[in-house]
């Protein structure tokens, strides 16, 4: 199997008391190596969701995710932390950067928890803060960085060690269209450059149009891709 | 080590992130630790300066007196000093220093008053180094010698007897043949002790002459020992007193038995401050931080989603709580170090003395620090403090990634 990603009937119904809300209903979808795919749909389409379930962070009520050939469903609390930490890099629509750390250090954190030698970080984290445009802000703390540095900042972590995937919630829904369109751009050169895997949240038709492949979500089902 | 190295740095900058809110927790740790160990400090003193008083008091740390003695203080319970046994005990290498003593119930008239006291008959020389006596005389002079003709009385029972140095009393007793015996004495001093009792209740004078006036040859009534550590007094006492069964050899804790559960029970009342002060303490802990686990919730979510194990997530939280309890401890030893110092020798506790001398104590309370109190509160506040800090860091670790990041 050579898909970085497979679902097969996902579906997920969320109970809020008595109210029952299917998220996502029968989503089958396939993803293979280096592509760079955006999940579009309007609000409460089930995109969050999907990434959700792709990325481990919840469970489906019935269906299977793979990663890398890997059930997910099977792995515990644990074993999902260790395939996000080496598989997975993740990008949200903001608060994305733990305040507390520096740039450098957020960039570094996931390298350290890796257990990667200080100075093997601190050559990779240099370097990708230059590829991200950022050389000169390592020692800044996420308030001191504006709301697209802090999105860079992700980006660079994201895929500072290379996971075979980068999920990314709506990443550009609080940036303004100039830096929204150079996020887009820095992640599409990070897909051309180091052939690591997007898949990206978004109601922005601009980055739509952007995207190498289109996934269409409507009311928790797939209506098409493009 | 690289995760640990992560996770002590952000516990230890998330500790200062809401500063006010740690100092504030940071302040009811310090204070607490500081009450439980001064509270202790002062209760130590408390004791120690009761025993310190008992034995100043003439009691001593260990006494020997005639088997029958206790029961029935007369003089025909006396014991010959110069027995075997008796300086087999007087020259154990334990023993400081000792004052062999005629103790007899007397009478005392002056030209106005009568009144009961009990008559020591000491070598003043010994005498002055084992009790208070030695530096009490605040009229006058001690006495001269064994066979000095006067008599040092207390303050308090000049006043009561309506006497002064230099007047002449006289005292009444009952001599070996149980006939009343009396001599009078010319006071040639007057004593000021830390407790008026003790003024009224005992009169110092030679023990020669004490001897002949009652018609004793040789024998004593008891002796008082003191060690060179009070550690030593229960195995001494132990040892010596299966050597004659004819003499009695006792610890000031039998002489005074409710020192002991006097002891037992500031342990116990030590006890329960402690955990007071520390259920206070431990319910600002437990809200500190389940507040700041709450504020942090999408933060925890984000940790988990970029690959951190909940295990980690608990040790995140749980070492802030440590950290916090090692910063508080730290200052609270130190702050508590402060206030001994700058107490000195103690603190006076003269507005309570009527209630302090029922329980025989004097004016002035030292603060005691004992290694022992000293662990006891660290040790109490740390294992519980860990223990305490260890629900909001399980509460953090439960989280479900995905509805902690949804928050926001
Ligand atoms: N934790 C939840 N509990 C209940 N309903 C939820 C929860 N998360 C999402 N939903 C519902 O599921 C649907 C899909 O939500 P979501 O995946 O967030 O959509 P999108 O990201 O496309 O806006 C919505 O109707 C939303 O209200
Ligand atoms: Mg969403």
């Amino acid at each position: 199997m050579n898909h970085v990603v497979q679902c097969e009937k996902v579906t997920k119904i969320f109970e809020q008391g008595l109210i029952k809300v299917n998220a996502l209903t029968d989503v089958d979808l396939a993803i293979e190596k280096a592509e760079f795919i955006c999940l579009s749909g309007p609000s409460g389409s089930g995109k969050s969701t999907l990434l959700n379930m792709i990325g481990g962070l919840d469970t489906p009520t019935s269906g299977e995710v793979y990663i890398d050939g890997e059930e997910i469903d099977e792995l515990n609390k644990s074993e999902l932390a260790d395939l996000r930490l080496h598989k997975i890099g993740f990008v949200f629509q903001a608060y994305n950067l733990i305040p507390v750390l520096s740039a450098q250090e957020n960039i570094e954190m996931v390298m350290q928890m890796q257990g990667v030698s200080k100075k093997e970080r601190n050559e990779k984290s240099s370097a990708i803060l230059e590829e991200v445009g950022l050389q000169g802000m390592e020692k800044r703390i996420p308030p001191e960085l504006s709301g697209g540095q802090q999105q860079r900042v992700a980006v660079a972590r994201a895929i500072v060690s290379r996971p075979s995937l980068v999920l990314a919630d709506e990443p550009t829904a609080n940036l303004d269209s100039v830096t929204a369109n150079k996020l887009i751009d820095l992640m599409l050169q990070m897909n051309e450059i180091h052939k690591t895997t997007f898949i990206i949240s978004t109601h922005d038709p601009m980055i739509m149009q952007r995207s190498k492949k289109l996934v269409k979500l409507h009311d928790g089902r797939i209506i098409d891709i493009t | 080590m690289n995760s640990f190295l992560l996770i002590f740095s952000l516990a230890w900058r998330n500790l200062w992130r809401n500063k006010r809110r740690t100092l504030v927790i940071l302040l009811a740790i310090v204070l607490g630790v500081w009450a439980m160990i001064v509270t202790a400090a002062f209760m130590r003193g408390m004791i120690f300066q009761m025993l310190e008083d008992t034995v100043d008091n003439l009691a001593g740390h260990v006494q020997i007196h005639h088997s029958q003695y206790l029961d029935d203080p007369v003089i025909n319970n006396s014991f010959d000093p110069d027995s075997h046994t008796i300086s087999r005990i007087t020259h154990d290498p334990r023993v400081l220093m000792w004052s062999d003593r005629i103790r007899l119930p007397a009478v005392v008239l002056s030209e106005r008053e009568t009144t009961g006291i009990t008559m020591l008959g000491v070598n003043p020389a010994r005498e002055s180094k084992i009790s208070f006596i030695g530096k009490s005389v605040v009229e006058g002079r001690f006495l001269n010698s064994s066979s000095d003709t006067g008599i040092v009385i207390g303050q308090a029972l000049a006043d009561k007897l309506e006497t002064r140095l230099g007047k002449r009393i006289v005292l009444m007793s009952q001599d070996i043949n149980n006939e009343i015996a009396d001599r009078g004495f010319r006071i040639v001093g007057i004593y000021d002790a830390p407790l008026d009792p003790t003024e009224k209740a005992f009169v110092f004078v030679g023990k020669e002459t004490a001897a002949k006036m009652v018609g004793l040859k040789g024998a004593i009534s008891e002796i008082v020992l003191r060690l060179h550590d009070t550690d030593m007094v229960t195995p001494l006492v132990t040892e010596m007193d299966q050597l004659d069964h004819t003499i009695d050899v006792m610890s000031w804790l039998e002489v005074e038995p409710y020192l002991e559960l006097m002891i037992q029970m500031m342990d116990t009342s030590m006890f329960i401050w402690y955990l007071i002060v520390f259920l206070a303490m431990a319910f600002g802990i437990i809200n500190t931080l389940l507040m700041a686990v709450f504020e942090r919730t999408r933060e925890f979510g984000l940790f988990q989603a970029l690959g951190q194990k909940p295990r980690f997530i608990l040790f995140q939280v749980w070492l802030e709580a440590i950290l916090m309890i090692i910063v508080g401890l730290l200052a609270g030893n130190f702050l508590s170090w402060i206030s001994v110092m700058a107490t000195g020798d103690g603190i006076d506790v003269s507005v309570f003395a009527r209630g302090m001398e029922m329980i025989n104590m004097s004016n002035i309370i030292p603060f005691v620090i004992t290694f022992n109190d000293l662990m006891i509160a660290n040790i109490t506040v740390a294992v519980l403090g860990m223990l305490t800090g260890l629900y909001p860091a399980w509460r953090a670790s439960r989280l479900v990634p995905a509805d902690a990041i949804t928050r926001i």
